[in-house]
């Protein structure tokens, strides 16, 4: 009797697996098939193919490697032409993501149940915290241009807004897990809400916060230095005069590279570094 | 952390120590609640000097942020007399695609015979253009002459004072209103006429559906009366609609298309590229050392050469387009993924693996069993949200390489007159993103917890 309902339990654990299987080999099947087409399309309405322009891909680095050889004495000297614009270019992404994360720790309370000022509003903050984030900084950074003129404003500007709807929405997550216990006791006390927040909330949130605030300086040092080649000033826009077609200075252009390249590479390393200590301790 | 070492739990409880531990740590908090905005402080100071904020206000134009918003959400129609041909032209932004046909000019612009049109500003204000002079009437029925005469242009007032709202000089003189603005130089009479909302949005003036109401629409498309023969009015509206010539309804979809397809095709082909060499570069499961070196270092590169550099060596081999984007997506994210998904393999739980392998499990059966369950949450969680930021680097680059939304965007915004298409892309962008946003969201939701 149990053999033979265990027999039965087996067909059925069989069956289901195999239903299993096929399920997601059905699935995989139209994943690689949406993939391919994909691909297709895209390769279809670029200006090049890309087995056209395949065995091109390394013409232009070898030109530039090739070119930056045969001038090798320029480079020390074009390393230090160009760091004050890699240091403008840090700047606009530290004091972005400084103003970014300020806005946010004020905005993300705002938006946390439990701890929001005004618990009706929540809604409109989480909605102002997503569109401040879907917004691409390079709209705000180009109509800032226009607006304020060329430089390094327009970058920071936009920036800190998108860093402001970006980190709003994960210091706001941070917070719903913090323990309310300690704001309660606040509260007993007659500690008005920034106090509750300072005092209560801060010094559990802050870790994390901080995590999350160095990943976003090291995207936005990435993000500060393509706003630069659209325009925005710092070592993107170096880049960009650098490379400009026809007139190439591929010496200067390796130098950049090179910059861009070890910076991202150290802050890279410095964050997660420091990420790691914040958040496990070590 | 210093009042326990302060305090030796062993020797009992120590009080002098265990105090000194506390006034030293009270001591480090006071100095970081202070010393950190003071810190913050200075180098926003720094900053006001380095990014020279004060020279902001002489570089900033107010009135280009001026015409920015008011063609945000309104649109202009110039009136515009060619003053050596005498022609007379009344088109919609002054486009050549707005113009309207010279028998069907809009009520506020009426021929008045003899070379004459009245234009009727907001406001009770008007224009009458003549071939010999203009004249701009106010509401309080003032009267001012502008004469473009060949020698120069010559203005008239009616107390032969020039007010603050007209700026004249020997070539041009300007009256700007809030009705509308008119200029008059020796070659052109120009006026423009504001108007609340983005214009010919659905229908451009040739197609025989402008100016219709909503209903009179629906109307049409139930009817069997033919606007075009051999072609049903539901399919000939949509046409129009979608061929729309200012608006470029259809080639906006497909940028946006294009767009999504870059951010989708990176991350998932570079998600799949970082898998199979995630396990190599992981330390419990690549015992060969100098292998797991050589690709990390291989991730660390990808990952800091960065999506700028990545997009302009491959725009030079490929050219501009969506291949483009979605490679340099590819590239730079191989990286990110590869260290991401590594760290989620180092931490994977020995047990399981542990108790396939007591049951003579293969390597691959093990991974398979006891390894890629504890990951797959990780990986998936991770993936679909760089879908959604991607979908937002995607615009970027394309602003950059040439392809997607990005690429109209920037286009309109370098033409510093079309804010209103600017923000009809934006509006776009925001939605597409908040959907992917959405989507990712409910699908991390519905594959992890199940």
């Amino acid at each position: 009797m149990t053999e033979l309902a265990a027999g039965g339990i087996k067909a059925d654990y069989m069956a289901m697996v195999r239903r299993r299987r096929m399920y997601s080999g059905i699935l995989m099947i139209v994943f690689v098939a949406l993939l391919a087409s994909g691909f297709r399309v895209a390769n279809d309405r670029n200006a090049g193919g890309f087995f056209d322009g395949l065995h091109r891909v390394l013409d232009f680095p070898s030109e530039l490697v090739a070119e930056a050889v045969e001038k090798a004495a320029n480079l020390p000297a074009n390393l230090v032409t160009y760091v004050p614009a890699l240091i403008e270019t840090l700047n606009i992404a530290a004091v972005s993501t400084l103003i970014g994360s300020l806005l946010a720790i004020l905005l993300a309370l705002l938006a946390t149940p439990g701890l929001s000022l005004w618990p009706r509003a929540i809604p409109v903050f989480r909605r102002i915290l997503d569109i401040m984030r879907a917004i691409p900084d390079v709209v705000i950074a180009l109509m800032l241009i226009f607006v304020l003129g060329g430089g390094p404003v327009p970058a920071m500007l936009a920036i800190a807004f998108h860093t402001t709807g970006a980190l709003g929405k994960l210091f706001s997550e941070v917070a719903e897990n913090a323990d309310l216990k300690p704001v309660e006791g606040l509260q007993s006390v007659g500690a008005s809400w920034f106090q509750r927040m300072w005092l209560g909330v801060i010094p559990q949130v802050a870790p994390n916060w901080l995590s999350y605030a160095l990943l976003r300086f090291e995207i936005n040092v990435r993000a500060s230095a393509i706003l630069g080649f659209v325009g925005a000033g710092g070592i993107g826009y170096e880049l960009k005069i650098a490379i400009g077609w026809g007139q190439g200075r591929y010496d200067a252009a390796a130098a950049i590279f090179l910059l861009l390249f070890l910076t991202i590479v150290v802050i890279d390393q410095f964050s997660s570094h420091m990420r790691n200590r914040l958040v496990k301790g070590h | 952390m210093a009042f326990t070492t302060g305090a030796t739990p062993d020797a009992g409880f120590d009080l002098a120590s265990a105090r000194r531990g506390a006034e030293r740590l009270i001591a480090r908090k006071r100095m970081i609640a202070f010393g950190a905005p003071a810190l913050v402080l200075a180098y926003l100071v720094y900053i006001f000097f380095a990014f020279d904020i004060a020279g902001l206000a002489a570089r900033a134009r107010p009135e280009n942020a001026a015409v920015l918003l008011s063609d945000m959400y309104s649109h202009k129609t110039h009136v515009e007399r060619d003053n050596r041909t005498g022609a007379v032209e009344v088109a919609i932004e002054g486009e050549r695609k707005g113009t309207y046909p010279a028998d069907a000019w809009p009520a506020w612009v009426t021929p008045a015979g003899a070379g004459t049109t009245v234009v009727t500003l907001g406001h009770g204000q008007t224009v009458t253009i003549a071939p010999e002079d203009v004249r701009f009437v106010t509401v309080d029925g003032e009267t001012y002459r502008i004469v473009p005469a060949q020698s120069g242009i010559v203005l008239d007032t009616p107390d032969g004072e020039v007010p603050d709202w007209i700026s004249a000089s020997n070539t041009r003189v300007m009256i700007t209103t809030e009705g509308g603005r008119l200029t008059v130089t020796k070659a052109r009479t120009e006026v423009f006429r504001y108007f609340f909302g983005w214009e010919l949005f659905f229908f451009t003036l040739d197609s025989p559906f402008h100016g219709r109401s909503f209903t009179e629409l629906v109307g049409m498309a139930f009817s069997d009366d033919e606007v075009r023969p051999g072609v049903s009015n539901a399919a000939a509206i949509w046409s129009d609609f979608w061929n729309n010539s200012m608006w470029r309804h259809r080639d906006v979809a497909w940028a946006l298309c294009e767009t999504v397809l870059m951010a989708f095709l990176g991350t998932i082909s570079a998600a799949i590229i970082a898998v199979p060499l995630a396990f190599l570069s992981a330390h419990n499961f690549t015992p060969n050392r100098p292998v797991l070196f050589g690709i990390r270092r291989i991730f660390d590169f990808l990952r800091g050469v960065d999506a700028l550099i990545w997009t302009i060596v491959l725009s030079r081999a490929f050219g501009p387009g969506p291949l483009t984007g979605s490679l340099a997506i590819l590239l730079t994210d191989t990286g990110s993924f590869g260290k991401l998904f590594s760290e989620a393999l180092e931490n994977v739980d020995e047990k399981q693996v542990e108790g396939l392998r007591s049951t003579g499990a293969s390597a691959l059966q093990r991974n398979r069993f006891g390894v890629i369950p504890q990951v797959a949450p990780v990986i998936l969680s991770q993936v679909l949200y760089y879908l959604e930021s991607n979908t937002r680097s995607a615009t970027v680059i394309g602003a950059i390489v040439g392809g997607g939304i990005g690429l109209l965007l920037t286009q309109a915004i370098i033409t510093q007159k079309d804010w209103e298409e600017v923000t009809y892309y934006i509006v776009l962008i925001v939605i597409v993103v908040m959907l992917m946003d959405t989507l990712s969201g409910w699908l991390r939701r519905r594959l992890i917890r199940g």
